[in-house]
């Protein structure tokens, strides 16, 4: 099996959004849905305040709790790693939500189920990129082969804000900012 | 563990969720009210695999945004499945024309169920909101009428067409509406803009014109960039801008932003910041000055051939000695000698710093000091820009690679075709921002007003042309006074607005109709600042409801005024119209492709070895190629300027002006606080206000520091009132030591929304601001304003 998996330069994003609306276009999701989202995180005092943005959606993690705890086999990860979901067999009990320590999965109240990000795996069969990456003002956002992307880019799986990576194993990478790295 | 539970509570933000309910379940209760239903459906998501039937059409948002991108529809039964984005080749020369995050949600704004659904006519008192629907055929009657009626009865300069840009292309309804007026024996007409007013008008003092920019792709070639008050992370100023800067940073220039606010731009890439106070720009300038001259840093040679008045050996015949910017500098006119400490006391930045700036500036060349368009939106706008076109000359880098002449820093390498406007018989025009003075007092307005082509005005307005724009009400100054001039039914007769949404300006309609959106029309979109494009802007679905587009029912009142064959020349729709503009855009640029080539790929992109780099000619080749100023050489004494014989106000070499409502106003006793705007990443102006996709992303807040919010008793979420004498507005307050301490900041373009007190309750900045005009440009002084600020 392989393990496709994304990379976010952080050190370059503005913190615009872009990816976070164009995943919300393409996934039709009502406000309080993101299977992508931007946050931003501030400190330091005037006039030396610091801030950095983090992009994250599903991290398609090696090790995925989703899966583990899902109990109607709906999420499970297809044979490129993507942390793919039926969405006819969701009975959504929110198991998987309280499973994920990153957020990821988001309970759709009008359905009565859960939706997550797939990585776009729609476009991906057709041979195109995931919405976000192609959306990306500033290119931070890139995909592909999780070993190709650590072979490409210098970065982590962990951060200050983050759990620690070896509970799930997520399929990130990330150039972090001094300030956001884990530690700092 | 408590880490990552943080990590999830801001993944799940609770504003989103409760503040969004109540909207959502608005927007879904009017969705049964619609009869357009299939193009509001929902798709299930992850199911657009199957690609039977889906078209992916391209087109380009309309609005007045800061970018102009590539938006593709994908399109199935008259219905957008979702929106992507430029996927051509990210050519480093010309990249890929990526949408932001305001392109990105077009889909969600404009096929909305809140869409104006029909025409129709006041009921209520102006302003109160309260409309009957009328038919398509009573709307067009009624205006032509009065447009009859009142140019018989006032005059023809007595009918204006407002400042409009929510739909801005080379077909613009503002420009059509004054087409339809200059056919009927003219209106009223406007100069400047309420983006660029102060630095349009005073840019070409120094230059002779407002094109000084060099085209981005040369900002690799920097060394270093002063990014002062340019924020494209938010602004977008160009679609490529923001890579544009990346591009340059990874190519090793060192990037300061000047700004009250840490702003985007400055958390992507700033290596320094370095917070002023709000009109203080021309303090820290001159210190910088100062420090170059002292501290023998200026390019004294480039001055001595290029320049004219920056020291006594160069000025016109005939002025008296003390007038240089030298002798302004080092206090030799006015016993005050412009010091980094004198400045330290106006701006608050340090000393220190401003030497660390001026050193900096003067001895990395090339440098770019690119200035963007909010320190000239203050009380004396004009001096920031003349300021830094001094200080661009002092380094020596004008018109080289790398460099950047500042002032307005327009670029463009194409001419593409446009709607002709037509001679307009009025010959008399006021500056945009007057226009509530022209209603007011219109007929006492002469020279000193601003009045340009007349001795005064013939008429005071009397109709109003409102054609996509929310400058009526909202993005004009002042807005209670604003709106108690419109509720007077006997200064402006009739009003028509054409709009999308029932917005603030909206409601001052007498007549209203409902526009159809750009994804229901054919237009041609061309760059918002800088690129080297231009785009076709297909229509991609039948309209939604009754709407229409503007030159659809100006046909109709053209022909009931008897000259629809003038009006129309022919083109009879809005794509017969777009194969004029491609015919003149061809005629400019042989290269270009056939018109439905163009309109099948959607996008023509120009590819150039070398950026533009304004007055090369002029530097390589002084002899032969001026300057277009008067002397022919960059001023910076205006001759132009002394001539009008008002030195306090509009000084012949730029100054510091110590400004009404500014940190040194003994107002600030009682209004201790000065509140600027911003232009927030998630609106275009007010375009997207009402977006919940948006409001999600970036909910309307004011900035405050620790400081000022502690000694009033603020957190972070708290809803504060915020006022002065013109008006309250309450917001949310984001505590952050983003925003220097005395300044509060507001994003602009919130929908003004009165309660029953008459207090707005949207954070729309304009019922704070004023209506008094810049001394030279008559421009909006936007971001000069004192407040003071209270716990709600």
């Amino acid at each position: 099996m392989t393990q496709k998996g994304f990379y976010f330069d952080m050190t370059a994003c503005i913190g615009c959004k872009t990816c976070q609306i164009a995943c919300k276009d393409k996934n039709d999701l009502k406000v309080g849905v993101l299977y992508r989202k931007v946050s931003s995180f501030e400190g330091g005092k005037f006039p030396k305040p610091w801030m950095y943005h983090l992009s994250m959606s599903c991290n398609h993690c090696a090790k995925p709790k989703c899966v583990e705890n899902c109990p109607t086999g709906a999420l499970y990860k297809r044979a490129d790693g993507i942390v793919a979901q039926d969405i006819e067999k969701c009975i959504g009990c929110k198991y998987c939500i309280w499973s994920c320590p990153y957020g990821a999965p988001q309970y759709k109240e009008d359905q009565g189920k859960v939706g997550k990000c797939d990585m776009c795996a729609d476009l991906l069969d057709k041979g195109e990129n995931p919405a976000c990456v192609d959306a990306c003002v500033m290119r931070v956002i890139q995909y592909g082969e999780l070993d190709e992307l650590k072979q490409k880019y210098q970065g982590t799986q962990d951060l200050a804000v983050l759990p620690e990576s070896n509970i799930t194993k997520p399929s990130v990478l990330i150039n972090a900012k001094p300030v956001a790295e884990k530690g700092a | 563990m408590s880490e990552f539970n943080g990590f999830k509570k801001v993944l799940n933000n609770p504003f989103s969720r409760r503040s969004f309910l109540k909207l959502s379940a608005v927007a879904a209760g009017t969705t049964a009210l619609v009869g357009c239903s299939s193009s509001l459906k929902t798709i299930s998501e992850n199911t657009v695999a199957a690609d039977d039937g889906i078209k992916i059409i391209p087109t380009t948002g309309p609005n007045n945004c800061g970018g102009r991108c590539v938006i593709k529809a994908h399109v199935k039964d008259n219905v957008i499945m979702r929106i992507s984005t430029d996927t051509e080749t990210d050519d480093p020369r010309n990249p890929q024309i990526r949408a932001c995050v305001r392109g990105r949600s077009y889909r969600k704004y404009f096929l909305s169920p809140d869409r104006l659904k029909y025409p129709m006519k006041r009921v209520g008192k102006r302003g109160e909101g309260k409309f009957e629907r009328i038919t398509w055929e009573e709307a067009v009657e009624t205006i032509a009428s009065e447009i009859k009626r009142i140019g018989k009865e006032y005059g023809p300069g007595s009918r204006y067409v407002n400042y409009a840009w929510g739909y801005n292309a080379q077909i613009h309804p503002m420009n059509l509406s004054k087409r339809l007026l200059a056919l009927d024996g003219g209106y009223l007409q406007f100069y400047n803009t309420y983006s660029t007013a102060a630095t349009s008008f005073a840019t070409p003092y120094t230059y002779g014109t407002a094109s000084t920019g060099n085209t981005p792709d040369d900002w690799v070639n920097s060394k270093l960039l002063i990014l002062w008050g340019f924020n494209p992370a938010e602004t977008i100023h160009g679609s490529q801008t923001m890579y544009r800067l990346r591009q340059a940073k990874e190519a090793g220039a060192k990037i300061i932003v000047v700004d009250p606010r840490y702003t985007d731009t400055a958390v992507g890439f700033a290596d320094e910041w370095i917070p002023l106070l709000p009109t203080t720009d021309n303090a820290v300038m001159d210190a910088m000055a100062y420090v170059m001259i002292t501290e023998n840093l200026h390019d004294q040679a480039f001055l001595d051939k290029y320049c004219l008045g920056f020291d006594e050996e160069h000025m016109p015949e005939g002025i008296y000695a003390g007038n240089s910017y030298k002798s302004y500098v080092l206090g030799e006119s006015d016993g005050v000698p412009k010091t980094p400490e004198w400045a330290e006391k106006i701006s608050k930045v340090p000393a220190t710093t401003i030497r660390h700036l001026a050193r900096e500036y003067a001895t990395n060349k090339p440098a770019a000091l690119i200035q963007g368009w909010g320190p000239q939106r203050h009380a004396y706008g004009e001096q920031p820009v003349r300021g830094a076109t001094v200080l661009a000359a002092m380094t020596g880098n004008v018109g080289i690679y790398g460099g950047w002449a500042s002032g307005a820093g327009y670029a463009g390498r194409q001419r593409i075709g446009s709607i002709p406007i037509g001679e307009n018989p009025v010959k008399a025009k006021i500056s945009c921002f007057l226009w509530t003075d022209a209603i007011v007092r219109g007929t006492e307005m002469g020279a000193k007003d601003g009045v340009q082509g007349a001795d005064r005005l013939p008429a005071n307005i009397k109709l109003i042309m409102n054609t996509a724009g929310n400058t009526l009400i909202n993005q004009h100054s002042d807005i209670n006074k604003t709106a108690e001039i419109l509720q007077d039914e006997s200064l402006v007769e009739f009003i028509v607005c054409s709009d999308l949404f029932m917005s603030p300006s909206a409601k001052f309609a007498d007549i209203l109709l409902p526009g159809n959106s750009f994804f229901e029309r054919n237009n041609i979109g061309t760059p918002w600042g800088y690129g080297d494009y231009v785009m076709y802007a297909n229509k991609v679905i039948d309209n939604l409801y009754e709407s229409r587009s503007e030159y659809d029912w100006l046909v109709e009142v053209a022909d009931k005024l008897g000259f629809k064959d003038k009006f129309t020349m022919g083109n009879e729709t809005e794509e017969d119209w777009c194969r004029y503009v491609v015919a003149k855009t061809q005629e400019n640029h042989p290269e270009f492709p056939s018109y439905d080539e163009f309109k099948k790929r959607g996008v023509y992109k120009w590819f150039y070895d070398k950026p533009y780099v304004a007055f090369k000619k002029q530097i390589e080749d002084p002899e032969n190629n001026p300057f277009p100023t008067p002397s022919g050489k960059i001023e910076i004494f205006s001759q132009r300027l002394y001539e009008m014989n008002e030195p306090k106000e509009i000084p012949a070499v730029p100054k510091y002006i110590s400004s009404w409502e500014g940190p040194e106003d003994p107002l600030t006793e009682k209004y201790p606080l000065q509140c600027i705007g911003w232009h927030y990443k998630r609106r275009s102006h007010s375009t997207h206000d009402n977006n919940p996709w948006m409001e999600e992303a970036a909910r309307q807040e004011m900035w405050m520091n620790p400081e000022d919010a502690k000694a009033r008793g603020i957190k972070t979420g708290d809803k504060a009132k915020v006022f002065n004498d013109r008006g309250t507005t309450i917001i949310p307050v984001l505590v952050t030591s983003r925003i220097m301490p005395g300044v509060v900041a507001i994003p602009q373009g919130g929908w003004y929304q009165p309660n029953e007190k008459g207090e707005d309750i949207r954070g729309s900045i304009n019922v704070l601001t004023s209506l008094r005009p810049t001394p030279l440009a008559k421009g909006n002084p936007q971001h000069t304003n004192l407040v003071e600020v209270i716990k709600q």
